[in-house]
């Protein structure tokens, strides 16, 4: 097990080491910079400081070779645990990132969860009652739930709940709570509006993760260790639960892989179409005005994050299923 | 292919009373009939191409003509009958005109429909001029107002009082199609890496294997708004078009890479195979004459199933307002006009409309690539 965690860690090493590549090169390829655009501003206000600009593109390094500027970048983070400055918001990146990025995680992992709770028992159900009414409803529900854009999905519920409901819309707490401090009150504000972009990102995982455990399920449902357990007399549900289920939820735990990305990407675009406080607003707002390494860091942090949840993931299935460590 | 045809005919010779055995396209087809769904869901996708094909045809208005005196008209019912003086009923088409009313306590003026004014409504009508298929010039459209003076939003206005039905049903043109270059492009790209990761095996297939390890393992949607974002906004229209599609088309390749990976890997071993290389054929023959024939039903419910897939990615990046940018017209385009709370509210036709028809048009593809997938390997049961 130890061996199997330390060769999946040493993997991860070139994975990161691409992705902050990626990143840099994604970051630089618009034409111009930030100073430029700032420099057009100020020019187009009647203000005449080339001076200035050139002073901080010496001092932010701008003017430098690439691999230069990105040798800068990663010496800082590695070594110093900084990440650049935000030109925008003329603060160090990591004054800005950290908490939103929290919340971005916790919508994720949370919508992770929701996932589990809801796909379980209805995946269950489908392979059990295969083609029933319910297996139909689940099935067509599934399709809906992947053809459903999460953005789409996102505006529909706000409409919804505005014109129905009457509830404020946007945002994970209501305006009067924004700068409150903790308490009671906030928190339970909190569940009242965190609960749709959980929903919203979830569904379309929902949906994949409902077929898939049917599919795992019905493999194994007609297996003769079932048939004995059945002519031994066990109940259907202690047999159920016991055996076939227990088996096909393995490929379920592994399947956090690739759910854990899609997750988080849909976070990011719910996250702006409800402007909630996390990276997805920040992120798209940072592209557009080039602030680039508020934008490269947001996408790294990201990206490293994921991984280690995809990592995370792959130590827990080989935990619970010895096969997996030794291929 | 010849070969099971002609073994077929001799079976069939030696005992006539046996049913005709049937090639594999042709089990394939029978497997995917039984899919009702599916099957059903064929004909949409073809209704939808119908419908991006001869699009300026079935548009009853030009989908980029403002109209200062309609912003947000709401959409506009077809009624059937119309009454004369004597008070008898009449058959014709016909719709009813909008006026202003202001609402005084909102201080927002609104349309309402105006039973007054009738608007006879018909088929095969003049309108604007267009060129059918880019080449025949004429001004007949499918469905719309007779007086080519007049403009009926049966889906509604937005916020310029353009037609959003016509540009709906232009937007498809584009929607649909990013969705087809795309699939073409992943194909490539899919085809040719899972190929030789599953054929050559050894080192390249550890390199590729890595590879598309890395780009499932990141978060895909902050690196396409990174990419996305670096589209200079003062690009020609077309440009942009093949970038975004480009880009979207990064998300298919991988599913499709590792498909064909595993097919070459379990057939590369085939007994057919051996006896191709036996006889002298180079590993491209191969490849082209043998495997791809066989695994070819596989990759087309692959692709099917990819399509819906890419249009879900433009349309997210268009929304964003990193994808494609107005003037041209797409579902995500058209849904960016929809983007704020207020809007949705004054106008929900304005999410609906579009909504409803990405829904739809992505459950039809989901439905038919799952059909084609169940039906791609007729020799399973």
């Amino acid at each position: 097990m130890g061996a199997f965690i330390l060769r999946r860690v040493l993997y991860m090493i070139p994975t990161v080491f691409l992705v902050s590549i990626v990143t840099f090169i994604i970051i630089q390829l618009p034409p111009g910079d930030y100073l430029d655009a700032l420099a057009a501003e100020m020019g187009e206000a009647g203000v005449d400081n080339t001076a200035v600009i050139e002073q901080l593109r010496e001092q932010y390094g701008l003017g430098q070779p690439m691999y230069l500027q990105y040798w800068k970048w990663m010496t800082g983070i590695l070594f110093e645990g900084d990440f650049g400055i935000s030109f925008e918001k003329n603060l160090p990146v990591t004054d800005v990132i950290w908490d939103r990025l929290g919340w971005t995680f916790a919508i994720s992992i949370l919508t992770l969860l929701f996932i589990w709770i809801v796909a379980l028992p209805i995946g269950i159900y489908s392979a059990v009652r295969k083609y029933s009414v319910g297996d139909y409803v689940a099935t067509f529900f599934g399709f809906v739930g992947l053809a459903v854009p999460n953005f789409l999905l996102a505006l529909l519920m706000m409409y919804v709940a505005f014109k129905y409901f009457g509830q404020s819309v946007g945002g994970l707490v209501s305006p009067e709570y924004l700068n409150a401090p903790w308490s009671w009150a906030k928190f339970v504000d909190l569940l009242k509006h965190i609960w749709m972009p959980v929903f919203v990102v979830g569904t379309s995982g929902a949906a994949a993760l409902i077929r898939i455990m049917r599919a795992n399920l019905l493999d194994e449902l007609y297996r003769p260790y079932v048939v004995t357990a059945r002519a031994k007399g066990m109940s259907e549900f202690q047999l159920l639960m016991r055996y076939p289920v227990r088996v096909a939820l393995n490929p379920f735990i592994s399947t956090i892989g690739w759910i854990l990305p899609t997750l988080v990407s849909g976070e990011i675009i719910v996250a702006v179409v409800m402007n909630l406080p996390t990276t997805g607003p920040l992120l798209l707002r940072a592209l557009l005005v080039q602030d680039m390494y508020l934008a490269g860091s947001l996408i790294l942090i990201v990206s490293l994050l994921t991984v280690i949840g995809t990592l995370l993931s792959d130590v827990l299935l080989a935990w619970i299923d010895p096969r997996i460590r030794y291929q | 292919m010849t070969a099971i045809d002609s073994a077929a005919e001799v079976q069939v010779a030696e005992a006539p009373n046996t049913p005709a055995l049937l090639g594999p396209w042709a089990l394939m087809w029978r497997q995917f009939r039984r899919h009702k769904v599916a099957y059903v869901s064929l004909y949409l996708v073809g209704f939808i191409y119908f419908v991006a094909l001869f699009g300026e045809f079935l548009a009853p208005a030009d989908h980029l003509e403002t109209n200062t005196r309609a912003p947000f008209a709401p959409p506009q019912g077809i009624h059937l009958f119309t009454e004369d003086e004597e008070g008898g009923r009449q058959f014709q088409l016909h719709a009813y005109g909008l006026k202003m009313e202001i609402d005084r306590e909102a201080m927002r003026r609104h349309f309402v429909e105006d039973p007054e004014k009738i608007i006879p409504l018909g088929f095969f009508v003049k309108g604007h001029e267009y060129r059918l298929l880019w080449l025949i010039p004429t001004d007949r459209h499918f469905f719309g107002p007779k007086d080519p003076d007049q403009t009926v939003y049966f889906w509604g206005a937005d916020r310029l009082g353009r037609d959003i039905l016509s540009r709906i049903i232009m937007g498809t043109r584009i929607s649909m199609s990013i969705g087809l270059v795309g699939v073409a492009v992943s194909l490539v790209v899919g085809i040719a890496l899972g190929g030789m990761s599953g054929y050559y095996g050894g080192w390249i297939d550890t390199l590729i294997q890595r590879l598309i390890e890395f780009l499932r393992s990141i978060p895909t949607i902050p690196l396409w708004m990174g990419l996305a974002a670096a589209i200079p906004l003062d690009w020609p229209p077309l440009r942009t078009y093949f970038v975004v599609t480009l880009i979207v088309s990064m998300i298919g390749w991988t599913t499709l890479a590792r498909e064909v990976r595993g097919k070459f890997l379990s057939l590369r071993r085939e007994d057919f195979v051996i006896a191709a290389r036996l006889d002298g054929l180079s590993d491209w023959e191969i490849i082209r004459k043998h495997l791809v024939p066989s695994f070819a039903s596989h990759i087309i419910a692959s692709l099917t199933l990819a399509v819906p897939l890419m249009i879900l990615a433009e349309t997210s990046l268009s929304f964003l307002g990193i994808g494609l940018q107005p003037p041209i017209v797409s579902w995500g385009t058209l849904l960016k006009e929809a983007q704020n709370i207020r809007t949705i509210i004054e106008a929900p036709w304005l999410l609906i409309a579009p909504g409803i028809t990405i829904v739809v048009a992505v459950l039809a593809l989901n439905f038919l690539g799952d059909g084609l997938r169940d039906a791609a390997d007729p020799y399973a049961n």
